[in-house]
């Protein structure tokens, strides 16, 4: 049943499939010709999701145990399959961002699609729960059902509401996707029968599978496997094409839940997974791992540098920031893993809002041609003063989010080897070169196009989606500590789970990734209690 | 009042907030006096810890120290502000200078439809400033350095309608990123190695570990990587002249005064740590004087009022990078402030020039480029016309030309001396060279815009007048400064007693210890310093020579190929534009090709492939699976007893891909109902 819950009720359970059961009511209760009931419904419906979700942020204990809020019950017993869902601090960091996207796509919907907006909206309150469900399952079949639940509803938002190419994109982010997940699925059923050799229990518990330590060439091959499934979502290079198809294709609202929180399923899972389970994979995956990751770096930020289409940069910057990301968490260290986390909170807000910003100049010009564009700032300045903030947010300038993310992230890169962090800052510089100069075709220059001299500035509700993610971006820039606090147990006990098992064996890397100021040591006890009870 | 503290850099925050968020609303008289009082409140709450806390008897080694809030907590770095004798200095700099310019700034822009928001950058720009120089750990001092990048990308782009400002903005931003770049692994670096970022936490260790080179010069370069960035040295001070594209108070203040000197600044913080890495040094020093000689060589022959300023600022910033190289941190901060008063004396003086330019054109009807009225050669005998300019623009000129006993004398005399003393006789012989050069290219501007004759036209000199008040003050009181700055340096040869000196040295040396000083010889002292004033008096005598009765003369040498050379800055941009620039480009486009052509065309293809077959039966599909499944198991080494299971393990996945179908066919349902 409960387990460390402090509100003695399935707060979780509620929070996940809030979004699916107000969409069956928006399904069979509201007609579909009646556009403003259904749209007053799914917004609202939405910001309920996100209200509710608030009581886990306030009822965390961060110095608590690692798992938190935990339900569980039996499901298929047969094969012990069970309903088991818990949170820790990188959950909730993620779920959070999950609700407030959700309700700012949704918000931001309310002009840009009039067609079919019944079936639009259920898609997408259906979508917030497969996604909430992702990180919130720590039962690899239920997990492995939310990932795939959450595919169709993303493919047809694709598929009906998007651009002129929308059945490319959208069978190929299907496709592409579905390929990972099987491999994901055969790396989940290798662990449960290898389990099953080393303990003779049936169990897709995922905290219980850790106690096992599997043999080297077994870890080696379902890390593969995992990789694959999540490194296609991610993406990383070389498994990115799909990504800019997705992009540019889906409407807005869908480019916003793609890169706020799709793509961090795929690093989630690195977290969450493949790290703690098969911690001798992923430290002898390090060295190829993190140079994909800095080939993603530099590569969608080179292929950003020269995109003429503004939505197809902020794609293709995308790769270039996960790739941070990833470098981040395979840095196997406090400071990496807890900059890679902090990073998908980071992208998600803001690219979250560079493809609202897109999206609000579609909707009145109907191009997304950079050229098309120029001079901007002059007719639209509250648009233009929010995109600068959200654009220094990305490109990582101090005091606002990105900054601490990249600066954790690099730091504990360079802690493993100072050669992986030269070529990594220079992300950072080509960053600043793909992002002032989009600025600069948008906003600056001569106002030479008559179309665009009557431009709207941000109405209410347009400003309504993006305060609140600037907002966050400098909180988080100023203070991030709340967060970086809310990460500690579970990076810990991460990294707990990735120190070689032989103290000979000991990795030069990992002795200096655990390098704290004076006072600080790594104490196991909290969070490592909570995952590897049997040592 | 030590908590107080925090104010200093959080008053001009606020400032920048409250003009950002409302200005428009505000009116502009009210956005003015919020922006100036608020700066004006910060240099008051400086002077009050100078007076009180500095002043005193053994102020020197006076500390004030203010930490916020735990910022990273998993690094132990803490918003920390400190106020040592060093950042004394600066502070008053930063909000005295910055003051003035301020207040300069309310008449320059006053007929400008973004004022408010000039003030909002301004204001924003004095916040990251005062947290550069009052910030107590490396990574306090990068937000600052960082942020004071992004306002001046926001402020050379302030008339971000004129395409080259636009464009100006954008290059000086990514230049500096390219030097934070070398910043920020620095930062890691001393984290690796040190384990804390707080500058006294690190520079403790060094000295009392003594430890020497190795690490020591990489975090140096490294560090000087950032500074080359930031304070425009070779080969990153392409940005600087573009950025004049910016009003003049932002060349002034940002771009003269005080925020290209923030390399400077973190070297001399960075004291103890640069004495213990001598290859650091040198290349410090060898940098900042090729910069020093390679600016002034540009400066000589420009014709636009402003980029001669930037040519000679770039060039002094060498000189003061010269005297940090070779270890006279003090005398590189001493310079800094000397130059604050005459080069923010000198900007604001062709900005009252420009402006007095643009007014005269304006009202004679005119509708030349604004360039046009930057170019020295439409000038011409404006001492007539706006004396009060003219004349603090001479002085200053006097003082950057290093005659005494005006401030740029004392500064840039002993830097000369140093570099001497310390035995680099080419590096001096090379900053000998350059301060002739200064002399010249300066008395050069004054005589081709103050003195003669008007050449811009008869109808366009009956509008020139003397700018209004509130610019001319500041000029006033900086050009006394430039007279009377220097007097806090005098040299013990001349009976002084570094007074600067002895007081910046518990902050530069800050837990280890300053290096004893050289033995006196005055003789050869007095005698250098003969001879630098002697070949400063020769730069004016040249260009007074050459000028005085053709001061546009420079025309006749637009055959010769060294002329053209100097006139077009060594076509380094163009040579930037061609490789870096261009390489990164074609780079990108060539990524790209690869990324439909190669990258996804395999990922198509693979998709035709899977087509294809697809077009077999289900069942010979499910035995692909089935094979995998297979594969994988017999890789585990499975017993015989495992098949049975794997069976009902296969028997889910069939499940789940019902289960898929099933909601796909849900989502259809849902489609097309």
């Amino acid at each position: 049943m409960f387990e460390n819950n402090p509100f003695d009720f399935p707060i979780l359970s509620l929070v996940v499939f809030f979004p699916a059961a107000a969409a069956l009511a928006l399904l069979f209760l509201v007609k579909k010709t009646d556009l403003n009931r259904i749209r007053w419904f799914a917004n609202v419906a939405a910001f309920i999701g996100f209200l509710l979700s608030l009581p886990l942020w306030f009822g965390f204990d961060a110095t608590g145990p690692q798992f938190q809020f935990g339900e569980r019950y039996e499901w298929i017993p047969s094969i012990g399959v069970e309903y088991n869902i818990a949170i820790d601090g990188i959950s909730l960091l993620l779920i959070l961002m999950t609700t407030l996207l959700g309700f700012i796509a949704i918000l931001s919907s309310w002009s840009s699609v009039t067609e079919r907006a019944k079936q639009y909206y259920v898609f997408l309150l259906f979508l917030q729960t497969g996604m909430l469900g992702v990180f919130v399952a720590l039962d690899f079949f239920l997990f492995y059902v939310f990932w795939e639940v959450m595919l169709v509803p993303m493919y047809f938002l694709i598929g009906v509401w998007g651009g002129p190419r929308k059945l490319y994109a959208a069978i190929k982010f299907f496709l592409y996707t579905l390929v990972g997940s099987v491999l994901m699925l055969l790396g989940i059923l290798a662990l449960y029968f290898a389990h099953h050799a080393a303990t003779g229990d049936y169990t897709f518990d995922v905290l219980r599978l850790m106690e096992t330590s599997y043999a080297s060439g077994l870890q080696f091959w379902v890390f593969l496997a995992f990789f694959v499934g999540f490194a296609i979502k991610v993406p990383m290079f070389p498994f990115h094409t799909w990504l800019p198809d997705a992009h540019v294709e889906a409407p807005t609202a869908g480019s916003v839940i793609l890169a706020g929180v799709l793509l961090k399923m795929g690093t989630y899972g690195f977290v969450r997974f493949s790290l703690p389970l098969l911690p001798d994979a992923s430290r002898e995956a390090v060295w190829w791992v993190a140079t994909l990751a800095i080939i993603g770096i530099i590569y969608g930020a080179l292929v950003a540098l020269v995109q003429k289409d503004w939505k197809s940069l902020v794609a293709y910057s995308s790769v270039s920031h996960l790739g941070f990301v990833m470098l981040g968490i395979f840095a196997l260290n406090p400071l990496g893993l807890e900059g890679g986390v902090l990073q998908m909170i980071n992208h998600g807000l803001s690219t979250g809002g560079l493809f609202l910003l897109v999206g609000i100049m579609y909707e009145q010009r109907h191009t997304r041609e950079i050229a098309a564009y120029g001079g901007i700032a002059k007719v639209v300045p509250k648009y233009a003063a929010l995109f600068l903030i959200i654009a220094l947010a990305s490109m990582g300038l101090p005091m606002l989010n990105g900054f601490i993310g990249e600066f954790l992230i690099l730091q504990g890169i360079f802690q493993v080897d100072w050669v992986y962090a030269a070529f990594a800052v220079s992300g950072i510089v080509l960053g600043a070169a793909y992002l002032l100069w989009l600025y600069q075709r948008l906003m600056f220059g001569k106002l030479d196009r008559e179309e665009n001299r009557s431009l709207k500035d941000l109405t209410r509700r347009e400003s309504a989606t993006l305060v609140p993610i600037v907002v966050l971006c400098i909180f988080i820039g100023v203070y991030p500590k709340p967060f970086l606090d809310t990460l500690k147990v579970p990076v810990q006990a991460i990294v707990e789970r990735l120190q070689p098992e032989s103290g000979g064996m000991a990795d030069a890397a990992l002795e200096e990734g655990v390098l704290l100021p004076a006072g600080e040591t790594l104490e196991p006890e909290s969070g490592a209690a909570a995952i590897s009870s049997d040592d | 009042m030590n908590s107080l503290l925090w104010l200093i850099p959080a008053i001009p925050g606020l400032g920048a907030a409250v003009n950002g968020l409302f200005g428009r609303h505000l009116g502009k008289r009210a956005s003015a006096a919020i922006a100036c009082g608020s700066v004006a409140a910060s240099f008051l709450l400086a002077l009050g810890f100078f007076f009180t806390r500095f002043l005193a008897e053994g102020g020197a080694s006076a500390r004030v120290e203010q930490s916020l809030f735990e910022w990273i907590p998993s690094m132990g770095v803490e918003w920390a502000y400190r106020l040592d004798s060093l950042s004394m200095v600066m502070t008053l700099v930063v909000t005295g200078i910055g003051l003035l310019i301020h207040i300069y700034s309310v008449g320059y822009m006053s007929h400008d439809g973004g004022f408010s928001r000039f003030f909002a950058y301004l204001n924003l720009f004095t916040f990251f400033m005062l947290n550069l120089v009052l910030g107590a750990n490396m990574l306090l001092l990068f937000i600052g350095w960082e942020g004071v990048g992004l306002c001046s990308y926001l402020l050379i782009g302030f008339w971000f309608e004129r395409p080259a400002a636009a464009q100006a903005g954008k290059k000086a931003f990514i230049v500096n990123r390219i030097g934070d770049a070398g910043f920020i692994l620095a930062v890691f670096l001393t984290f690796v190695t040190f384990g804390t970022l707080d500058f006294y936490g690190v520079m403790g260790e060094i000295a009392s570990a003594d430890m020497q080179g190795g690490v020591l010069t990489a975090i140096g370069v490294l560090l000087f990587v950032g500074a080359a960035g930031k304070s425009a040295q070779i080969p990153l001070y392409v940005w600087l002249p573009d950025a004049m594209e910016g009003p003049t108070p932002v060349s002034a203040l940002i771009h003269a005064a005080t925020m290209v000197t923030a390399g400077v600044y973190m070297v001399a913080r960075s004291g103890v740590l640069f004495s213990h890495a001598p290859a650091a040094l040198a290349l410090v020093a060898t940098v900042g004087a090729l910069t020093a000689i390679f600016a002034a060589t540009i400066a000589l022959f420009q014709t636009d009022i402003k980029k001669v300023l930037a040519y000679s600022t770039v060039s002094q910033l060498g000189y003061m990078f010269l005297g940090a190289g070779v270890g006279a941190f003090a005398a590189a901060i001493f310079h800094l402030m000397t130059h604050a008063f005459f080069k923010a004396c000198l900007f604001l003086g062709s900005g009252s020039v420009i402006h007095a330019m643009e007014h005269a054109e304006h009202a004679s009807g005119g509708h030349r480029h604004y360039t046009e009225m930057q170019d020295m050669r439409n000038m011409g005998g404006l001492l007539r016309h706006m004396p009060r300019t003219g004349w603090t623009f001479i002085v200053a000129t006097i003082a950057i030309a290093g005659i005494p006993p005006l401030a740029g004398f004392f500064s840039k005399d002993e830097i000369l001396w140093k570099t001497f003393e310390h035995g680099h006789f080419v590096l001096w012989g090379i900053a000998a060279a350059a301060a002739v050069m200064t002399a010249f290219y300066m008395s050069r501007q004054v005589i081709m815009t103050f003195l003669g004759d008007f050449r811009g036209g008869a109808a366009m000199e009956k509008h020139l007048h003397e700018s209004a008040p509130s610019m001319t003050v500041p000029l006033v009181i900086l050009a006394a400064g430039s007279v009377v700055a220097g007097f806090v340096g005098v040299p013990s040869a001349l009976g002084g007693s570094y007074r600067l000196h002895t007081f910046l040295e518990p902050a530069i040396y800050a837990g280890g210890q300053a290096p004893p000083a050289m033995p006196h010889n005055y003789a050869l002292e007095y005698a250098l310093m003969a001879l630098s004033v002697a070949l400063a008096a020769a730069g004016i005598w040249f260009a007074w020579r050459r000028y005085r009765n053709a001061p546009t003369r420079d025309a006749s040498l637009a055959g010769s190929g060294a002329y053209r050379l100097l006139l077009n800055k060594y076509y380094v941009d163009e040579i930037y534009d061609a490789t870096a620039v261009n390489g990164t480009l074609r780079g990108g486009e060539g990524l790209y090709r690869l990324d439909q052509r190669v990258v996804d065309g395999a990922v198509n293809g693979s998709a035709r492939v899977t087509m294809l077959s697809a077009d077999l039966s289900d069942l010979s599909d499910r035995n692909v699976v089935d094979r995998a499944v297979n594969l994988v198991a017999e890789i585990l080494g499975a017993a015989s007893t495992r098949f049975r299971r794997l069976q009902s393990g296969l028997f889910q996945s069939y499940a789940l891909l019902m289960l898929l179908a099933v909601v796909l066919l849900a989502g259809a349902l849902v489609l097309w109902s």
